[in-house]
């Protein structure tokens, strides 16, 4: 017992604590630990003395201060803290005055409290100032009369509903602004964010087309077959799933056809030959295409006609073997006179 | 072109509000998670801090790879969790040959990392470890006593910075009213060198004593650990100046429907809505006693009688 009385002898002298109540928190300055006792439990015991002496501290002056009963228990009201511990957030600036604030402060114009509810004179009731059944709803108007100053063949009710629009856009724009000019002195409010929406569209330029996944996908694949090989030794990226055609793109004729009317070896020499040869390309009519599209015209109206009237189908047979013979006269045209040519 | 998003729910609204940057702050949210290599040591110091600190904690339990804290590049990731978490303190666990048992502790200033503290954890001692009764232990979420104890506290400079970053982790939430039957835990640390501190956890027990103030007494309870400081890195000064800023006392809200007067003192006025006499419901409505009922019971009885009357008779 004596010595514990010299100890607190001692430790009074150095009793200044650094007492912070607000954060419950207690300083011991002057507690130096020179040499560590050598087993452990022995520092243990001398942290926790240390520890008692300080909370105790605390707790002197916590209790002391004025509490209230509550349910649980005493409540008391803490002192702010002491100790300035870095903010985690910056400081919340003021939202600067808005455009309509700041001219309503040089006029002078005081905010009027508005009621909800608003007498109609028109139903003798009362309703709503805006919303679902609202005062002065545009389609409420019976009759509007007309003005010295209205242009004939203006809607005036369309006109009034043009003028809300473009009232409502207004503001909307402007409450961009408002928006805009408090983002770049930092004070959005909180729930606000402004979001840049698409590239505008330039000119006469549409907006560029998405591409879809599957687009995107065989993208590779078709730059591919431009290569000498279509592709087949190309590196592929991890995950490149193979094209879907591939090798070069090509078209082999069957081997054994007859050489006729059909003959489709003949036609695509007779194409290439028609696209090398030609001099006056912006002459050249595609004959055949002409034809095709004469024919397909006239087997319309002709079915139309039938539709109308009723008939059978012999009249489409009809017109088979002169569609055959005309187109024969067509293809001998430009190769008999190439022939002459190259003679 | 810009367009004005803003939260189409009640409750995200809330959530954003609750996000913002306050005049006066209230408790900072900590973020816990580890690097590519940890030891089953620092996994339990790191859920048992997370345990300490349930109610305002995040704890991740993947591997990061790419967060070095001490290094330029390594904080991106920190940051980007510490934006979408809200979190301003963050403890990182990392174990390698070099650091064993390593524990990041630092904290964020919007967002941006402020300061760290590097420490390495020995002497370790779980929760589970401990035998007390069990009555006394503290309950999650409680406010602690932080007591700090030796010189190397002011005089050393890492330990300074040590003794900073530990207070802003272990205090909870900064409150104005405390119940004083809620405080039951304390928190010990103890500077035994210059570049070791022996932290502790204890459960409070208030004895009664003769005066108004209890006598405490501190139980080891819960997780103790040496920390030895091994790196630190202080904010920068034009960083620390602006963190440390705070506002001056905004002038009182006005109270709606308050007035004082010299003569009378304070007034508050009370609206009461129009009492709808007609409407009010009667209180004993008990359905026995309603007087039509009771009068059909009655000529039921009657009619009964009546009846029985005229059979007895036939």
């Amino acid at each position: 017992m004596a010595m514990e009385m010299e100890m607190e002898m001692e430790m009074e002298s150095q009793k200044p604590f650094h007492v912070d109540v607000g954060n419950l928190l207690a300083f011991n300055p002057f507690r130096s630990f020179p040499s560590l006792p050598a087993s452990r439990d022995e520092l243990v015991k001398e942290c926790l003395q240390e520890g008692t002496k300080l909370v105790q501290a605390v707790a002197d002056s916590l209790f002391n201060l004025p509490s209230t009963e509550d349910v649980d228990g005493p409540l008391v009201k803490l002192p702010p803290p002491t100790s300035k511990l870095p903010r985690e957030k910056h400081l919340p600036k003021p939202k600067p005055p808005t455009k309509w604030e700041e001219f309503a402060k040089k006029k002078g114009i005081q905010n009027r409290k508005k009621d909800k509810v608003v007498w109609d004179e028109q139903t003798g009731t009362w309703k709503r100032r805006f919303g679902y059944d609202r005062v002065n709803d545009d389609k409420d108007i019976p009759i509007i009369e007309a003005k010295m100053t209205d242009e004939p063949g203006v809607d005036p009710f369309a006109k009034r509903q043009d003028d809300k629009k473009k009232r409502v856009e207004k503001q909307e724009k402007n409450r961009l602004q408002n928006l805009k000019q408090a983002a770049k002195i930092g004070a959005l409010p909180s729930h606000v964010q402004l979001a840049a929406t698409s590239l505008p569209i330039t000119g006469t330029q549409a907006p560029p087309k998405k591409v879809t996944k599957d687009e995107l996908g065989n993208v590779a694949g078709m730059a591919a077959t431009s290569t000498a090989s279509g592709g087949k030794f190309d590196r592929k990226l991890p995950g490149e799933k193979p094209a879907k055609k591939q090798g070069k793109h090509r078209k082999f004729l069957p081997v054994v056809e007859g050489s006729g009317i059909g003959s489709r070896e003949k036609e695509q020499t007779e194409s290439v030959l028609n696209k090398l040869i030609s001099k006056h390309s912006h002459e050249i009519l595609n004959v055949g295409k002409a034809v095709t599209m004469y024919n397909v015209k006239k087997e319309k109206k002709a079915r139309n006609k039938r539709n109308q009237e009723g008939k059978s189908s012999s009249a489409t047979n009809k017109l088979k073997p002169k569609k055959q013979l005309q187109k024969k006269t067509g293809k001998k045209g430009p190769v008999s006179s190439k022939k002459v040519k190259a003679k | 072109m810009m367009k004005i998003k803003t939260p189409r729910n009640g409750r995200v609204r809330r959530e954003l509000e609750k996000r913002a940057p306050k005049l006066v702050e209230t408790g900072k949210k900590t973020l816990i998670l580890q690097g590519t290599k940890t030891s089953g040591i620092l996994n339990g110091v790191l859920s048992e801090i997370y345990h300490l600190k349930k109610g305002g904690a995040v704890r991740f339990t993947r591997k990061n790879d790419n967060i070095r804290p001490f290094e330029s590049g390594g904080e991106t990731s920190l940051e980007f969790f510490s934006l979408k978490t809200d979190c301003s303190i963050f403890v990182y666990g990392s174990h390698s040959k070099k650091r064993p048992n390593n524990l990041v502790i630092g904290r964020m200033y919007d967002h941006h990392v402020y300061d760290l503290v590097e420490v390495g954890v020995e002497n370790f001692k779980s929760i589970e470890s401990f035998t007390y009764d069990k009555k006394m232990a503290p309950r999650v979420g409680s406010k602690p006593f932080i007591a700090f104890v030796g010189e190397g506290f002011e005089n050393v400079d890492e330990l300074k910075h040590l003794k900073e970053v530990l207070l802003d982790l272990l205090r909870g939430e900064v409150v104005e009213n405390i119940n004083l039957a809620g405080l039951d835990r304390a928190y010990v640390c103890t500077a035994i060198s210059s570049n070791k501190v022996y932290l502790t956890h204890c459960a409070l027990r208030l004895k009664k004593s003769g005066t108004v103030v209890p006598r405490m007494e501190l139980v080891e309870v819960g997780l103790s650990m040496d920390l030895v400081v091994r790196r630190h890195r202080l904010p920068n000064e034009g960083l620390r100046k602006e963190a440390m800023r705070t506002a001056k006392d905004q002038p009182k809200k006005k109270i709606k429907n308050v007035s004082s007067d010299a003569i009378e003192g304070t007034i508050g006025k009370i609206y009461i809505p129009d009492q709808k006499v007609g409407d009010v419901a009667l209180p004993n409505k008990a359905k026995g006693v309603k007087r039509e009922r009771r009068e059909a019971k009655k000529k039921e009885a009657n009619e009964r009688a009546s009846k029985k009357h005229k059979e007895e008779s036939e």
